[in-house]
């Protein structure tokens, strides 16, 4: 904006001394609620990891924590609303109409902005999806309140204010943000940042309904087609349990045969940090950190990523993390568990035989006997 | 036609460097660039006006110095410059900069022309929040399309359009009336590298500069720090974790020796991962 050229921290300083003031309105504002973005019968898995993240600030703020489902009437529109129970919903907001079969702008934004200002949530939580983002703007926009796109960490303070740590300049530095004087506090999260909370199987809790009063002849957008997105192209990255994934180090496109490798070796799925994307030796759905895809693998192999800050958001849920480099100074040692000072090209080929060796059913019938 | 492109002057963060003990950010000597992913839009709306003729209008708000972002985007070929700037928009967090935009583009329709298109850039590098776009449209009740990938049919005189929108796990075709909000995803054009000709208009053209007044804000309360509802409180730099790395040397011994090694670190630390990758070995031995 028209800051001056200096720096950002003593401009946020001053401001930091703002202390909530909120309406009387606004204090009526309770609960912490939860998007829940389903289409075609699908529920978008960061749904859920929302919900777990609402359970703790919901016990920190002594409040209860509901899912808002929306959709066309049916199945699969009451099957998301079951499921969020199971995910640890107390309440669901369920507002079922033809015209929400499809998302789109204009009855997403009304029928989310209706059930705020009738049931009043203190914050609401949404996926920093296309869809998600598409709707949070436009929502905040029309309460006029505030919105903190693209969360890394949720707290509540003190004097029970949300808290949202989201990265700033280029992922280079983190701020916290509050929506101090208005409600709801509005966030969005990129899935994969939060951890998935248990699945409990529980019968369907308290269901209240909302009308949507909009007739298809008064919503201007219609959606003509969906093409998905052909199977071969789509990597599983966000959602796998080992990923395997190379960097410039590698030095060649055709050196990545040895990430590919490794990972076919072990079912896992591959990435690789920006600057080979831009190189177009991957694709950009390949691309693992702040642009691309947050991974929350069990198992993270790296080879020749120096583990820039950009690169280093997006990895850092991973429960181990296996760096290979030859720099024995790269950052990426600093969030690594297990660290190799060598050649990757040399490294990945013996890893992959090693666990070849190792998975072969016949060799370890024979270990087990 | 009349287009209204918004841009955004942002530091070049790939060369953003942190004070090590004051954690602020140097930007002395840091070049500023157009926002990346505003390319996109830019181009999308010359190659329209180019289509279908009329006028291309780039708008920014900004310090008075991003008066050079507006100057490339018309060596690009925009048709008109229009800058907004004034004090009382230092600190705008999205609201605030959507209230300001989508009043100044209400002040360009009066006095340029009313735009059958705004567009902006799917984001920014700086904020990265994606929200500005939805924000403008919301205010100035436009239809919105974000992350449009492709702009298919456009039918002026009919007043619609149609767009390939990228979704969750495809793409959506849409048909909706102008006037539209476009946010447009990147890497769907290449920005077109400018004539001679452009390049010497831009030069000696005229930026239009507005303060808040100007541009139709009558309500201050709306703009900048006060026009924010979010606060930030606290700039940090990200933590490392505190525990150390175990390495492990290659060179000393076979690769097999080694290859064994690793893996029994990788199984040890993450027993479940060694279930996994047995039962997946068994799937893939079954085929
Ligand atoms: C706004 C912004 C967003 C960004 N978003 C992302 C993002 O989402 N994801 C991302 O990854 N980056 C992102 N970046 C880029 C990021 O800053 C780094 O430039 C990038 O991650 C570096 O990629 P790299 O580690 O592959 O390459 P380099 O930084 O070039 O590192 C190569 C590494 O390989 C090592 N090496 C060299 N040869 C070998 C060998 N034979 N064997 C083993 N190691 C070797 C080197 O020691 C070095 O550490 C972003 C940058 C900006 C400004």
């Amino acid at each position: 904006m028209t800051q001056p050229p200096k720096p950002a921290a003593p401009a946020a300083a001053g401001r930091g001394n703002m202390k909530a003031e909120l309406s009387d309105h606004f204090k009526q504002y309770k609960h912490v609620w939860v998007f829940i973005e389903q289409e075609r019968g699908v529920v978008h898995p960061v749904s859920f990891e929302l919900l777990g993240e609402a359970r703790k600030l919901a016990d920190k703020l002594g409040v209860e924590v509901a899912g808002v489902v929306c959709g066309a009437p049916g199945e699969a529109t009451k099957m998301a609303a079951a499921e969020a129970f199971c995910y640890g919903a107390d309440v669901v907001y369920l507002c079922e109409d033809p015209v929400l079969e499809h998302y789109r702008n204009e009855p997403y934004t009304k029928a989310m902005t209706d059930i705020v200002n009738t049931y009043k949530p203190e914050i609401l939580l949404l996926g920093a999806t296309t869809l998600g983002r598409d709707l949070a703007g436009s929502v905040a926009t029309t309460l006029a309140t505030g919105l903190t796109a693209d969360c890394t960490e949720l707290a509540v303070d003190a004097d029970k204010s949300l808290g949202a740590t989201r990265p700033t300049f280029g992922g280079s530095l983190l701020c916290t943000i509050y929506t101090l004087n208005y409600r709801p506090q509005m966030a969005t999260i990129r899935p994969r940042v939060m951890a998935m909370p248990p699945r409990v199987d529980k019968p369907i809790g308290r269901i209240i309904e909302h009308r949507l009063d909009m007739a298809e002849d008064n919503i201007i957008t219609k959606v003509l087609a969906f093409l998905p997105d052909r199977d071969s192209n789509k990597s599983n990255l966000a959602y796998a349990d080992v990923v395997v994934a190379g960097g410039m180090g590698l030095g060649s496109p055709e050196n990545f045969q040895l990430v590919k490798r490794l990972a076919s070796t072990i079912g896992a799925e591959y990435g690789c940090s920006r600057p080979v994307v831009q190189k177009g030796w991957l694709t950009a759905d390949r691309q693992i950190g702040q642009t691309g895809k947050t991974i929350r693998p069990k198992l993270y192999i790296c080879a020749g990523i120096s583990g820039a800050i950009q690169h280093r958001v997006g990895v850092e849920g991973a429960d181990m993390i296996v760096a290979i480099n030859t720099d024995k100074n790269a950052p990426i040692f600093e969030i690594a568990h297990v660290g190799i000072v060598a050649d990757a090209l040399k490294v990945l080929p013996a890893l992959t035989e090693a666990f070849r060796r190792r998975l072969s059913p016949h060799n370890r019938d024979k270990l087990a006997s | 036609m009349h287009i209204v492109v918004c841009i955004k002057q942002v530091p070049d963060s790939a060369q953003i460097r942190v004070h090590p003990v004051t954690n602020t950010i140097m930007r002395q000597g840091v070049p500023t660039i157009i926002n990346p992913y505003d390319l996109f839009a830019l181009e999308e709306a010359l190659r329209l006006r180019d289509k279908f003729g009329g006028e291309v209008t780039v708008l920014t708000m900004g310090p008075p110095m991003a008066e050079d972002s507006l100057r490339r985007a018309l060596t690009y070929g925009a048709d008109r410059a229009v800058l907004l700037t004034d004090r009382f928009f230092a600190g705008s967090d999205t609201l605030a900069t959507s209230f300001a935009l989508a009043t100044a583009i209400a002040r360009i329709s009066e006095v340029y022309g009313k735009p059958e298109i705004v567009f902006t850039g799917k984001q920014t590098i700086d904020g990265d929040t994606a929200q500005v776009g939805p924000g403008i449209a919301k205010r100035l009740d436009l239809l919105q399309l974000t992350y449009v990938s492709k702009i298919g049919k456009l039918d002026l005189d009919g007043g619609s359009i149609e767009v390939e929108r990228r979704a969750e796990g495809g793409v959506q075709v849409l048909k909706t009336r102008l006037p539209v909000l476009i946010t447009m995803l990147e890497g769907t054009n290449d920005m077109r590298r400018g004539s001679m000709k452009d390049a010497l208009r831009a030069a000696r053209a005229e930026v239009v500069k507005w303060g808040a007044k100007d541009a139709g804000i009558e309500d201050m309360t709306k703009c900048g720090l006060r026009g924010s509802p979010t606060v930030v409180k606290r700039v940090f730099a990200p933590g490392g974790r505190t525990d150390k790395a175990e390495f492990i040397t290659f060179t000393d011994k076979t690769p097999i020796e080694f290859g064994d090694e690793l893996v029994e670190a990788i199984f040890k630390r993450q027993p479940a991962v060694e279930d996994d990758l047995i039962k997946h070995a068994h799937e893939f031995a079954a085929y």
